[in-house]
């Protein structure tokens, strides 16, 4: 310990003391080719492909949502000029807590958050127009809401003549973390459970390459998380979607191929790094070895990142720019299967055009320019990372062993532990920025008395009005028998254990909204209150 | 002196609940009575529990963009009801430009995302009682 320092300085984010140096002691434990084999190979430490970004780099996958259906199809299709090879759409507050853009709990939010308000059929027909989905990967950033959007999305899509076996895309669909920290539950956790469960056995069935749940991190560190609570709650919850198609009656490389999971970057560069290698080597070990898998791609840990919009700070905004560019080079050098780069200005308002351009851009330097996609995990063999990594491994298997003792992951947030450890982070580095035991430049070190000018997007007022004028519309022209015939159906198969899906898609197809069948399930299902940890 | 009641809110259906509870935390450290109203608030819901509690103040969190309509909501329903001496403040992403908006309705000050927790638990002391 000799050469340890007691300095909060040498303390990264997730509270291990870091060296001042690091020598092959450090790393003499490791077994190359059992800990870090080659790239493509268990236990993928170095990646999960071969060939890596050298045959092709990461996917630019930017966020590309406005409030209304017509103005964020626009500006996808902008986003697909511009070069992005995949899309995401995120959802309204509205939309993401199942209610219509007409329910009174709704009003002030209608197209918020920089999501599009999807209440029907018609606005996922509008969202998607032209686009070809086929062969542009979509990601639906949705939660709790995931069966009813993958029911439009495939209706649209049938529509559209795609045929479903070529869609590719990803749906976020992860409700463990909504009950951890992203908190955009209804049901309880159970019965939450089993539509995601019905959404993958669904997929299985007919969308073979559509990816049915993305596992996230990313938001756990946005409530606070730090970076190795990201990687070992992240993984847990990942290892209990597998226990729960399992007991399913899935077939475990039935559908673990198609998970894949979602990080984010903090700060702290390196440890970022290790994070993610760490987390490649578990998921591959544990795959093999506790769920018994085969299929190679049941083992690979595929992870879409994004930047830290936590990180971005109002003060001094263009700062972040420089920030998103060191966050997304770690990414890269972490090797990310894609990545959303953010803009600069998202802790003053929604973004601009121009903030988006510059935050896409941004990828396409590291990618074109840096050389960093001429050699594959070009850190591997360091002291240092592969000392972290081995260090995260060893902290994410202590986690591991706490959730178990609570009965596992859905008992665990039932009893609040997650909340609880990830309010404390946050509540502690709050406590740490502003006792200036970390520094955050223009926050709590060389702050200036500024008003920073920049741009700032106007959401049109008139927008949800008129949202709200063609939902009742479209209410009004439907057969009301029909829609109390789905509606009746959509009961009597939640009641059940029938897969949900075939219901939902005929009820989409006949303009049921969005808020009308989650009502139905409320009503099932009963809601989720939690227990306000702080 | 009597410790002081706040009541932190989170209207409105965003789930963004970090800062909210970190205040909460902060203010109740501080030697604050806090209450914490929990998610997917109705601004009726907020103002009435701020009458049962008898609180001296609403903070009130929003990183919708809803920031217009739900300020609106309760510093109207507070004026409604007859309320004078309580408190409303805010955080939240809350753009510069729609600060003097806000204050019009009565709202006491804003505070955004990188806010000291000490800066707002000083302008409680301050404001409140005085």
């Amino acid at each position: 310990m000799d050469n340890q320092q007691n300095n909060k300085k040498h303390i990264n984010l997730s509270g291990f003391k870091i060296k001042a140096l690091y020598d092959p002691k450090d790393i003499s434990q490791i077994d190359f080719d059992n800990d870090i084999g080659e790239p493509g190979q268990y236990p993928y430490t170095r990646g999960v492909y071969k060939t890596m970004y050298r045959e092709r780099p990461w996917t630019i996958r930017q966020l590309g949502s406005l409030d209304s259906p017509a103005l964020a199809n626009e500006r996808i299709r902008q986003l697909i000029d511009m070069g992005a090879t995949g899309v995401s759409i995120c959802f309204d507050m509205p939309t993401i807590m199942g209610r219509d853009s007409d329910d009174p709990l709704a009003e002030g939010e209608v197209g918020s958050c920089g999501g599009v308000a999807v209440d029907s059929l018609a606005d996922m027909r509008n969202l998607l127009d032209g686009i070809a989905l086929d062969q542009i990967s979509v990601n639906l950033v949705s939660n709790s809401q995931s069966s009813v959007i993958l029911a439009m999305f495939v209706a649209a899509a049938k529509e559209q003549g795609a045929a479903l076996e070529k869609l590719s895309g990803t749906m976020q669909n992860d409700i463990l973390k909504e009950y951890q920290a992203q908190k955009s539950f209804y049901f309880p956790p159970r019965p939450s459970m089993r539509l995601t469960i019905d959404t993958i056995s669904f997929c299985n069935n007919f969308l073979p390459r559509f990816n049915p749940v993305s596992i996230s991190g990313y938001h756990l560190a946005s409530a606070g998380a730090t970076p190795v609570q990201e990687l070992a709650f992240t993984l847990a919850n990942g290892f209990t979607y597998v226990e729960e198609g399992i007991k399913a009656g899935l077939s475990v490389d039935s559908f673990a191929p198609r998970l894949s999971f979602f990080f984010k970057v903090h700060n702290d560069f390196f440890e970022n790094i290790a994070k993610y290698r760490a987390a490649r080597r578990i998921w591959a070990k544990i795959m093999r070895e506790k769920f018994k898998a085969t299929d190679e791609r049941s083992l690979r840990f595929r992870v879409h990142t994004q930047t830290s919009g936590s990180s971005l700070t109002a003060q001094q905004a263009e700062n972040n720019i420089i920030r998103i560019s060191l966050q997304a080079l770690s990414a890269t050098l972490a090797g990310t299967q894609s990545l959303h780069t953010n803009a600069f200005d998202e802790a003053l308002s929604i973004p601009t055009p121009r903030s988006e351009q510059l935050a896409l851009r941004t990828q396409q330097i590291i990618a074109h320019e840096s050389g960093v996609t001429n050699t594959i995990d070009p850190l591997a063999g360091s002291y240092y990372v592969e000392s972290l990594t081995n260090q995260m491994e060893k902290e994410c298997n202590q986690y591991f062993k706490e959730i178990e003792g609570l009965g596992g992951v859905i008992s665990a947030i039932e009893k609040g532990y997650f909340q609880k450890e990830i309010s404390d982070a946050a509540f502690n580095y709050q406590q740490d920025l502003e006792q200036k035991q970390r520094i955050i430049i223009g926050l709590n070190k060389y702050v200036q008395e500024e008003d920073t000018q920049v741009e700032l997007r106007e959401t049109d007022p008139a927008f949800e009005k008129n949202k709200i004028k063609s939902l009742i519309d479209l209410k009004k022209s439907r057969n009301p028998d029909l829609v109390k015939n789905h509606l009746n159906k959509i009961k009597k198969v939640i009641q059940g254990s029938d897969n949900v899906m075939p219901v939902l898609i005929a009820a989409v197809e006949a303009d049921l909204t969005l808020g009308e069948i989650i009502g139905v399930m409320r009503e099932v299902f009963g809601e989720f209150k939690e227990e306000s940890i702080y | 002196m009597l410790k002081k009641r706040i009541l932190i809110a989170k209207p409105g259906l965003d789930g963004h609940d970090r800062g909210a509870k970190i205040v909460a935390r902060a203010l109740r450290n501080a030697g604050m009575e806090v209450i914490y109203t929990g998610l997917h608030q109705t601004p009726k819901h907020i103002v009435n529990t701020a009458i049962d509690e008898d609180v001296d103040a609403i903070g009130l969190s929003v990183l919708s963009g809803a920031h217009k309509t739900v300020f609106a909501k309760v510093t109207s329903l507070l004026k409604e009801k007859g309320v004078e001496d309580l408190l409303v403040f805010g955080g939240g992403t809350i753009p510069k430009k729609d600060w003097n908006l806000l204050k019009a309705m009565g709202v006491g000050e804003i505070f955004t995302p990188g806010t000291d927790t000490q800066s707002i638990i000083d302008y409680l002391n301050n404001a409140i009682g005085k």
